[in-house]
């Protein structure tokens, strides 16, 4: 089974019905195996904090939600984790793709890459780093864990991860 | 009419539904008119009544209303490609347009300027925006309910608030009153 459809079928097979996505070139394959999904209804969202406002939404209309972005995005949701998913408790899975780490090809994209841990750290966020192609074994662990904990959890997915897989 | 004049005038439509209602002042005066089960009050996040409201319109039956002001709605402006893109028609955005920033002083926004938000939603493919005055509100309110489709209410109305205390329920029991009422309605 490829990587991208190990994805899919563990959101699948954990309940996930509603998958937002903003789009990073290491994501374009499991945004595409979302797409082909007849059991997740896809919304693309515009920047990351409207997304987790959908998500949050669905998820208090009874359907478990997901969503997907770069890490950058951490940057742009600071507020919205804090005083919407954290503050309400509202479970959400962040499948991030890990920009600027070994193997990146733009210098800039270095620059969030040394904050990125640091700042979930701080946000007292469950952080998990897919590196070896093997680490993808977890998900369906890490989905269950954010699911009974009902907090923000990310999945930070770097180049090297998605070379192996 | 300022918004709280609004927000009584729609009250007896809105006591039944599903409300998803803006930061700050709005969901005060909501709260502190009509506090419902049924209401989800934003406590933080400016800009998400709307992302919030869509969400949960897709993911369920019932019919949702969110209200949401001129100020949020510009922060959060890609917001109406999504709605435009996403056809709910258990949903129905009021905008409730002041003009201002009415939560933090009645400072003027670009929607009480130039800038057109019933122009902006059309321009970004909803199909059906109606601007209304506010002393119409609940009437344009009724007919959307009615029509069974999605409906972005532009509501026109003056500045001004009145004075109203926090919400200090906590958070977790704002959500968790919530979706037992959304539960309820979608067994039934
Ligand atoms: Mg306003």
């Amino acid at each position: 089974m490829s990587v991208n459809k190990k994805i899919v079928t563990d959101l699948i097979d954990n309940g996930v019905e509603f998958v937002t996505t903003v789009p990073c070139k290491q994501l374009a394959g499991v945004i595409d195996e979302i797409d082909r999904s007849d059991s997740i209804y896809h919304i693309p969202s515009n920047k990351e904090d409207e997304g987790m406002g959908l998500c949050a939404g669905a998820s208090m209309g009874g359907k478990r939600s997901a969503i997907i972005m770069q890490n950058t995005a951490i940057g742009v949701t600071i507020n919205t984790l804090v005083t919407l998913i954290q503050y309400y408790h509202i479970p959400l899975p962040m499948l991030i793709s890990y920009r600027g780490e070994l193997g990146e090809p733009v210098a800039c994209q270095t620059e969030m890459a040394v904050h990125t841990k640091a700042l979930l750290a701080q946000l007292s966020i469950p952080t998990y780093h897919f590196h070896a192609a093997a680490d993808v074994d977890e998900l369906d662990a890490i989905l269950k864990y954010c699911f009974m904990s009902k907090k923000p959890v990310a999945i930070l997915t770097d180049a090297s991860f998605w070379k192996g897989a | 009419m300022i918004r709280s004049e609004v927000l009584k005038s729609i009250i007896p439509i809105i006591t039944d539904k599903l409300v998803v209602c803006n930061i700050g002042l709005p969901s005060q005066e909501l709260h502190l008119m009509d506090d419902q089960p049924s209401n989800f009050y934003m406590l933080g996040t400016m800009g998400l009544s709307s992302s919030i409201g869509l969400g949960l319109a897709l993911a369920q039956k019932d019919k949702v209303i969110a209200i949401d002001g001129d100020g949020s709605v510009l922060t959060n402006f890609g917001t109406l490609p999504t709605i435009a893109n996403n056809v709910a028609d258990n949903f129905i955005l009021l905008i409730i347009d002041n003009g201002s920033y009415g939560s933090t002083g009645d400072q003027p926004t670009y929607a009480g300027l130039r800038t057109s938000l019933t122009a902006v939603a059309e321009a970004c493919g909803c199909e059906n925006v109606v601007e209304c005055k506010a002393e119409d509100t609940a009437t344009v309110l009724q007919q959307a309910l009615d029509s069974n489709q999605m409906t972005i209410i532009v509501c026109k109305c003056e500045s001004g608030n009145i004075t109203v205390p926090v919400i200090d329920m906590d958070p977790v029991v704002i959500k968790h009153r919530f979706m037992q009422e959304v539960q309820a309605r979608n067994d039934g």
